[in-house]
Order: structure tokens, then sequence, then C-alpha cells
């Protein structure tokens, strides 16, 4: 059947697509160049009108070498106007997009008022048409493609260079001008190659997209790498699939929602760096903050009125730390729930249970406060980062540790009683 | 910790003594930032007296501008609280001049030499109004205070780094401040900006004002200014430079020998359970 | 009014609008996030138009204006969350908001009276013909009346809170701290961004606005030094821009907004190129001015305090060139200046520095040390 022949070759398209493109993507992501790919694949346009208004033929191979011409045309220029003049960078890669566009745009329609201009079908190459694929198309797409990717893998390791440390790299004699301007071909290779699937605009979908979702789940290059191709060919294929299933859906922007929602995933349930974890740890950590100051504040109050049994009225305490109402209340809630405090009105006050684990509370902050103030070398950065982690997250036992290593204080730095260890 | 401040109070003694009776310029209690989970200040309890050039000093990271940033409100703290003259900063701003690091603008900015200067009136000038001719006058008065009136009209990125310093500290004196807090006004400048920017300061103190300065040259603490606070994460010290600014303070918000503290750190920490699951 | 008048008016609102707001986002280095506002609108106009029904503006603003500050929130989002750089959090949201538009437009193009070239490149063409009514009586182009609203936004934002622009733009560490909210007057310049290319949506499409927003104001920065002269210019250009524009697609028959956008590409190149300050030639000439200078002071210094041994042994235009390795052209010119200045002069054997180039050698041994102070 011609339909199952024609959704083959779009597959393979976009497939293929999808692993070059998140490849070469990585590599545009580290160096922070995520919107050059947006650019240069913009700037393709007006190379594929003018390649077919000189060679009057939409023979793929001129429309993808004019492609890749303005493409290149289009990088130079951004390197130029950073280079030589105060625009920054930013700017000079909006106007190379939208200037380069805006001349194919003029191009395209004027060639669609061309006789016999309207048949050209120049115009799938904005949002790509991928069934109109066919076999030497995919030729030409699968030389292009194998060529950078068996590029990259030649000098995978003087792009990590590129990436990771450019300074370096160039001590080792590394030409990381030459390297910089070869990935910069890459990536106009890689637009060349999603011209019929994705399209111009989306292409920096194509190629950001996968390499930022591989990232989540991995801190090694190589493995970011694989991953982002893995992603990027499977969104591809997936995309193009449900595009074949459903009516009216354009395959460009459907393979771009999926790797979208692969990075929305990505980005929430990643191990370690997934948000949904880190915002869990970190509202578990700020309530738990909460709810141990609320419980020294009283312990505090009661040691400085030599009485735990009264209860301390809100306002009192909202006074200590120049915390709101709410803030007391929430925290006041969960203590009161897990039967450390009891309430009076508004007021508040410490259970027997809760005089415990107060104690302890107290006794974790005096020790480790003594601690600082005795052996103060905090410096070191990976110490900073889990310091206030730290006095929370001490167990019991590193709190005795830490007690004995100090000769068994009776008094804080302020000179306040430290209590004493829980009894077992 | 009234006793810290009673004791600075004390201890400072200086002609401004009398005017420390009213509230503060600068009292903060059990302030903690973080930028994520990371903190970069720590449980810091600090008052700061009216009257005296105090410079803020510490290692890198140690959390010296966020401090003066949690002043200003810019960064908002997990807990503890910030007040100026006894006020939260909102009600304050006017009584309070900022100065950010030179290198946190963009110098590109097409604007001149006299226009950023203006900018520190802004805030008098208030929402949508225009600054009048008199607020020009005024911030061509204090360009030259700093000896650049000459430079009024000149594109900001024309200018050398100390002259753009010097344009900055001229904004900071537009907003006649009683508390100013200046981010790293030595860093990167000649030897005359160097010293008009002291001599600035100077003035500043005869008038009674507060100068609050992120520093960074240890040498030229002691002369340079009165009172010292030490910072590393944690207040290591505050007070007056001859009580305060000892080797072994000097040595404590420094730190030195990697040993100590950071083995113990690794230690408890390799304790806790691998992925500190919520 | 004739057909040419509407096109050309519409343009010009169009252009003024974009420079007005673009100039902020180009200082403050958004250009890209006004191309992200720009294509992630459309998602909001689709839906406006789906549940209105009409090509009313007022909910087409509403809707495109939500996308908008939702697309900057969301950047924002992800930027702060540390896991994305900045540039690439822009370049993952707004081709997913624009393909959600995409795909509404073209599974939906039965109800929606738009197509995907429109949401590219607009058709400005069609502008005088759309008319407006208020309650059955036409009251002229609709494009006017939006596009001029905008304008009218934007020049009162500018006009109102310049200063607070300004200020936020250059230092919003101060701003905050002198009680300027950047956040708010981030998202109000946002909000007008979002405004601005709904508006001009129609008329120059999606892609065609960020040209009107970037290039103008890019433009504009080469030319001046100074903030409000920037927004004049950058408006001129722009207005330029679509007029000469319009006039070229006129000739050429093909798209008005891709004619507009490529002419204040013309006009940024031909900036880049001649301004008198920042351009391409000026740098050179000045390049090749210092480095004359600098060429004329080596050979001086060289000379300098060797008269005695320049008469011995003769220090000749040989002895510089095999020292600076210059090339006989170069050496030959330097040393003809100098000659011509008077600062050297044929000796005996070759070259001697003159009293006047020993006194040229002084001053300029004195203008460095008191550079460097």
């Amino acid at each position: 059947m011609g339909i199952s022949y024609t959704l083959e070759n779009v597959l393979l398209g976009s497939s293929l697509l999808g692993v070059v493109a998140g490849v070469v993507g990585c590599f545009a992501l580290l160096r922070r160049q995520s919107l050059l790919g947006d650019a240069l694949a913009h700037a393709a346009l007006p190379g594929v009108c003018l390649a077919f208004l000189l060679a009057g033929s939409k023979e793929s191979l001129y429309l993808l070498a004019g492609a890749m011409a303005t493409g290149i045309a289009g990088a130079l220029f951004v390197l130029l106007v950073v280079r030589w003049t105060r625009v920054k960078e930013d700017a000079a890669i909006g106007i190379v997009l939208s200037v380069f566009f805006a001349v194919g745009i003029v191009l395209l329609t004027r060639i669609q008022r061309l006789p016999g201009g309207n048949q050209s079908g120049l115009d799938r190459y904005l949002f790509g048409q991928a069934a109109t694929i066919v076999e030497e198309d995919l030729m030409v797409m699968a030389i292009l493609g194998g060529a950078v990717l068996l590029v990259v893998a030649l000098v995978y390791k003087e792009l990590k260079l590129l990436c990771f440390d450019r300074a370096f790299g160039a001590s080792l004699g590394f030409s990381m001008r030459g390297l910089e301007v070869l990935l910069t071909c890459l990536l106009v290779a890689v637009v060349v190659v999603g011209l019929q699937t994705v399209g111009v605009i989306l292409m920096v979908a194509a190629l950001i997209t996968p390499a930022a979702a591989a990232r989540q789940w991995t801190d090694r290059l190589g493995a970011m790498v694989l991953l982002a191709g893995v992603l990027g060919g499977a969104s591809g294929a997936i995309g193009t699939i449900l595009s074949a299933t459903a009516p009216k859906l354009p395959p460009g922007p459907t393979i771009v929602l999926v790797s979208s929602a692969v990075l929305v995933a990505s980005l929430l349930f990643a191990p370690r760096r997934g948000m949904l974890w880190a915002w869990l740890e970190e509202r578990a950590l700020r309530s738990r903050i909460r709810r141990e100051n609320l419980l020294k504040d009283l312990y505090r109050v009661g040691e400085r009125e030599r009485a735990w049994d009264r209860f301390v009225p809100r306002p009192a305490l909202m006074g200590l730390r120049g915390q709101g109402a709410l803030e007391i209340e929430r925290s006041a809630g969960h203590l009161v729930a897990a039967g450390l405090a009891e309430r009076s009105g508004d007021a508040l006050r410490l259970t027997a249970a809760g005089l415990a684990e107060a104690a302890q509370v107290v006794r974790k902050h005096r020790l480790w406060e003594l601690y600082l103030a005795r052996r103060l070398e905090l410096p070191t950065d990976h110490v900073h980062r889990d310091a206030e982690a730290m006095e929370h997250a001490l167990s019991e036992e590193a709190v005795d540790g830490i007690e004995e290593l100090l000769g068994f204080p009776k008094e804080d730095p302020h000179g306040r009683l430290i209590p004493a260890r829980r009894r077992p | 910790m009234t006793s810290r401040l009673e004791e600075m109070a004390a201890a400072g003694g200086s002609p401004a003594g009398a005017a420390a009776i009213g509230p503060l310029p600068v009292e903060v209690h059990d302030l903690t930032v973080a930028y994520g989970t990371q903190p970069v200040l720590w449980d810091v309890d600090l008052t700061l007296p009216e009257g005296h050039l105090i410079a803020v000093v510490g290692p890198n990271g140690a959390g010296k501008s966020t401090l003066l940033k949690a002043i200003v409100g810019l960064v908002r703290p997990i807990t503890g609280w910030v007040k100026v003259y006894g006020e939260p900063y909102e009600r304050r701003r006017s009584w309070v001049g900022y100065t950010p690091q030179r290198e946190s603008v963009d110098w590109d900015f097409p604007t001149s030499a006299l226009d950023v200067v203006t900018m520190g009136l802004y805030g008098r000038v208030g929402w949508f109004r225009r600054p009048s001719r008199r607020h020009r006058e005024m911030a061509l008065a204090c360009l030259e205070k700093l000896g650049i009136r000459d430079l009024a009209g000149r594109q900001i990125s024309q200018l050398s780094g100390g002259q753009q310093q010097r344009v900055f500290l001229a904004r900071a004196l537009a907003q006649e401040a009683r508390l100013y807090l200046m981010d790293e006004p030595f860093a990167g400048v000649d030897a005359t900006t160097e010293k008009a920017v002291l001599s600035l300061l100077q003035d500043l103190r005869r008038e009674g004002k507060t100068v609050v300065a992120v520093h960074h040259d240890l040498q030229t603490v002691a002369e340079y200014f009165d009172h010292v606070v030490l910072l590393n994460l944690r207040l290591v010290a505050a007070g007056p430079v001859a009580t305060t600014f000892t080797p072994e303070n000097i040595h404590r918000a420094y730190g030195g020998r990697p040993t100590g503290l950071s083995q113990a750190a690794e230690a408890l920490l390799s304790r806790r359970p691998p992925g500190g699951g919520p | 009014m004739s057909s040419t008048v509407v096109i050309l008016l519409v343009g010009s609102f169009v252009a003024a609008s974009c420079a007005l707001v673009g100039s902020f986002l180009v200082l403050r280095r958004l250009a890209l996030l006004g191309d992200a506002i720009s294509h992630a609108v459309l998602p909001g106009i689709v839906v406006a138009f789906l549940l209105t029904g009409s090509r009313a503006p007022l909910p087409m603003v509403l809707g495109a204006g939500c996308l908008g500050v939702f697309t900057v929130f969301l950047v924002e989002v992800l930027n702060r969350s540390r896991r994305l750089q900045e540039d690439a959090s822009i370049g993952v949201v707004f081709p997913a908001l624009f393909s959600v538009g995409v795909i509404l437009v073209s599974s939906l193009a039965a109800q929606v009276d738009l197509d995907t070239d429109c949401v590219l490149y607009g058709d400005i063409a069609y502008a005088p013909s759309d008319v407006l009514d208020v309650g059955g009586v036409p009251i002229g182009p609709k494009a006017l009346w939006t596009t001029g609203a905008a304008l009218v936004v934007d020049a009162l934002l500018v006009l109102l809170l310049y200063k607070e622009l300004k200020v936020v733009s250059f230092d919003p560490a101060l701003a905050s701290s002198i009680g300027f909210s950047p956040v708010l007057v981030h998202y109000l310049l946002m909000a007008a961004v979002s405004l601005t290319v709904v508006a001009s949506f129609e008329s120059v499409g999606s892609i065609l606005v960020v040209g009107m927003l970037v290039v103008p104001p890019a433009t504009a920065y080469l030319l001046t030094e100074r903030l409000g002269v920037m927004l004049l210019l950058a408006v001129a250009i722009g207005v330029g821009s679509s007029a000469a524009g319009y006039a070229f697609a006129r000739w050429y028959e093909c798209s008005i907004g891709g004619a507009m956008a490529a002419a204040a590409g013309l006009a940024f190149v031909a900036s880049a190129l001649a301004s008198p300050r920042h351009g391409l030639l000026a740098r050179y000439l000045k390049h090749r001015r210092l480095g004359a200078r600098l060429a004329g002071h080596l050979v001086l210094l060289h000379l300098s305090g060797r008269a005695a041994e320049g008469e011995r042994r003769g220090l000749g235009p040989r002895d510089l060139e095999a020292r600076f390795r210059w090339g006989r052209v170069r050496t030959a010119r330097v040393l003809g200046r100098l000659e011509a200045q008077g600062l050297i002069e044929p000796a005996a054997a070759g070259l001697r520095i003159t009293p006047a180039g020993e006194r040229a050698v002084e001053q300029a041994g004195t203008a460095a040390l008191a550079d460097r102070r």
C-alpha cells in the first residue's frame, strides 16, 4: 500500500532527524547556544528559495545546498555582529532569525506569484511536511545525518573540551575556534536534515528539547548525548505515528509536543534533579525548620520563666522571630497533631513529650553552635551547601558524638544551659 | 543581643554616640538566607551603630553582598528579620542609599553620567513624575563633590572603571541618606578614585552618617574603617576595629586549615541516609 | 482613505509600537524573550477565537496577553529552577506553545478563519478591506484601530514610566532599593510586548513582529548614546523601513510584511557598517590610525638615544624591517610619515631621530604614565 510506504519514509526521516538533532543539540545546549540553532534554522529559508530561483528546480539536493549556504551565512552574521559591534548576542540572534526569515518570505511569496510557482511546494519547509518525503530525500538525509554522527564520534573528545573548558582545550593545542566553526556547521547540517520533517520554525525544539530532557537524567556527557539521541528519535517516531493516525495533525508540531512532554516529565520526575522531588524535599525541610524553631522558642520561653507549664500566647511567639500568625499557626497545628503541644485559645504549651523533644532540639542547636564557635572553619563549599540542612539533619548519635568531642560541655557560647541526653 | 549592642555603643564612644540612643541603623535578627537549598547567611544576629564607617569582610561566598541585599529587601530570608532605624526597610527607603557592585550593571547602556546620578533621586521623585531641573542641579553638585563634574555629559561606557565607581558613589550621595550601604566601593579602582572614595566616606562620617561597605582588602580595613563585621556564613564577630579586627577573629572568618569541621561535617553527612528523600 | 494610506499607517503604527517596547527588550538583553512571546501568543489567539467565534480584537488581545505573560512566567520558572539555562528555557518553551497553536489552527481549520501562512507572515494587504463595525456602523479598517490602540498604550507606558523603565533596565538592584519594583515593571513591559505582538500579528505575522521588535532598536543602539534619542530613532527607523518595505513589495510583488522586516535588516547592516562611533568602518579606521601611531612610536623609541650609534653604524630601513617584521611596504610607509612630520631625518648611513622626535617620545612617555594613573 502506498500509505505504508509513505509512512515508512516519514518514520525513518523523522526518527533520523530526532537522533541527529538530539546528539548535536546537546553540545549547543551546553555551550549556551540553544537559540543560535533557532537563528540558523530560520536562516535556511532564503537559501531554499534562492536555490529554487537560481536552479529553477525543486531537486532537494539543490534546495538543501542553498539552505546550508544561507544557514552558514546567518551564523557568520551573528558572529560578526557580536564580535565587532556593541549589539549583544541575543539581539544579534533575533536580527538574523527575523531578517533572514523575512528575506525568505519575500522570496517565497515572490515565487508563489511566478507562473507555476504555486506548485513549487516550498512552503512545506516552513513547518515541514513529512508526507512529501520520497526515497531520494531520505537518501540525502541519511547521508548527511550519518556524516554528522560520524563527525561527532570522531571529535567527541574535543567537543567535550569545547563545552567544558574552552581555555583549557586551547592550552592543549586544539583549535577551539576551528571547533566552534565545526559545531556551527554541524548545527546547520542538522537543520538541513530536519527541513522536510519539522521545518525551519520548530527546528529549535528538535535540537534543544531532547537535549534538555536528557540533561535531567545524567551528569555525564556521553550518557547525555546517547540519551538525547534516543529521546529525539523516539519523539520523532511517536509524533509521526500520532500524526498519521489522527486526521489533520501536522507531524512537525506533533513531534515537538511529544518531545516537550518528555521534557516536562524529565524536569519533574528525573531522579535527583527532578523538580518534584526537590520541591517536596525543600517543603519538608522548611516545615521541619519552622517546627523545630517553634519548639525551640517554646522551650526558651519556659527556660526564661523557669516553668514550662504555662501557655504562651501567640503574639509573644510572633515577636520572637518576626513570624506571621499564619506561619506559627501552621507549625503549631503540626505540633498539636503530633501530640507535642496543646492549645488554649491562641496560646500554646508543650506537652511532656513535646518538652522532651524540644530539649533534644535545643540540645542539638546549642551543641552545634558551640562546636561551630570553637572550631569555626566553615569555608569549603560543599560544607556550605549542607550546613543548614546539617543542623536539622543531625542524627542523635551524631549530636552525642559532638558532645563527646567537645568534652561534655554544660553551657553554649551564650552561657545557656545545654539540655541533657535523652534517656533511653 | 542587647549585650552586644551595649558593648558596641560603649566601645564606640564616638561623637555620634549621642545619636545612637534612637533606634539603631541596622538590626538583624536570626537571619537565614538561602539560594535554593544552599544557605548563604545562617542565623545572623547583628546590630550596627550609628555614625560609623563599618566594613563587612569575609572570604568569597561568605554572604557579604547578601547581607546588604537582605537589608534592602532584595533577597527574602527564610527566617529572621531586618529592621532599619527600628522599622521594616519598606518604611525607611528614603533613609537608605544602596550602591550595588559596579559590575552588576551594563555600562554600555545608552545614558550619561549625570543621568545615572539623577537616578539616585528617583525614589524622591516618585512614580510617574519626571525629575526636574532642581534634581539635575543636585545631581551635578554630587558629581562636583567627587571631582567629576566635567564628566556629567559623558556616555557611561566612555568612563574608566574608577570614574564609573565615582559616578555610582555620586549617585549614592544624591540619595541624601542617613545610612549608606555600599557593595565593594573600593573594588578595581585606581589610586585617585580610592582617595576620592575614602575622603567621601570620611565626609559622610563627619556629617554623622552611617556607612556599611563590603570590603575586600584586609590591609586597609583598619586604616579606612572604624567598625568591622566579620562574616563567614555565620557572624564571626562585629565591633570596633581595635577590639574586633584581631588575628584570631580574622583567622576564624577566613579559616585556613581544611581540617576540623570539614572532616567532622563529612563524617556526619556520610551517616545521613543516601538520597535524602522527602 | 486609499488602501495605500491605510497600509502605510498600519505599518507605521506597528513599527512605532514595536520600536518603543523593543528598545527596552534589546537594552535588557531580552530580545529573544520578545521572540518567544511572539510565537507563544498563537494558542491564546486561537482559543479566544474559538470561544468567541469572531475576530473581535478584545478577546484576542486578552487571550494573547495571558499567553504572553504565561510564557515569561514559564521561562522564569525554568530558569530559576536552575535545571536549564535561560536561552534553553526560551528555546523549549516557545516551540511547544507555538506547536499547540499550529495544531489548533490546522485541526480546527473549519471553524477558524486563520491559516498558518497568516500566522507566520500575516497579510497587511488585506488590512484596508477588513472594516470594523460598531453597532453596524463601519468605523474604518480594524487593523488601523488595533495597531493604533497598541501604539497609544505603548506610548503612554513609555511616557509615564520612562524613568522607571530606565532605572529598572539599567540597575534593577537600585530600582528595587528605592521602591520601584523591578518585577512589576518587568511584567508591565512584557504585557505591553504581548499586546503589541497580538495587535501587529495579523499585519506582519508572528516572526516579522520579532524583526520589528529587535531590528530597529538594535540599529538605533548603534547610532546614539542617549536613551531618549534611541527610542525616537528606533521609531523613525521602524517607520522608514515599513514605508520602504511597502514600496519594494509593490514593485516586486511579494509579502509586504516580509519586505518591511527585510528593509529594517538593511538599515541595521548600513548602521553596523557606517555608524560614526560604533560602525565597523569607523572602528576599522580608528584601529588603523592607532596602529599607525603605535608603529611610529615604536620606530621613534628604537631610534631614540641611538643617534651616535645610528651615525656610526647606520640604522637604516633594513634594520627596522628586520626588527619589527613589517615588510618593506609598511616600513616605508611608517618611515615616510615620520619623516614628513619632521620627527626623523636621513643621516649619513641611515636614519636619525630629530630633536622634535625626541620630544615626541618624551611626551608619549608622560602621556602613557598619566593614562595609567
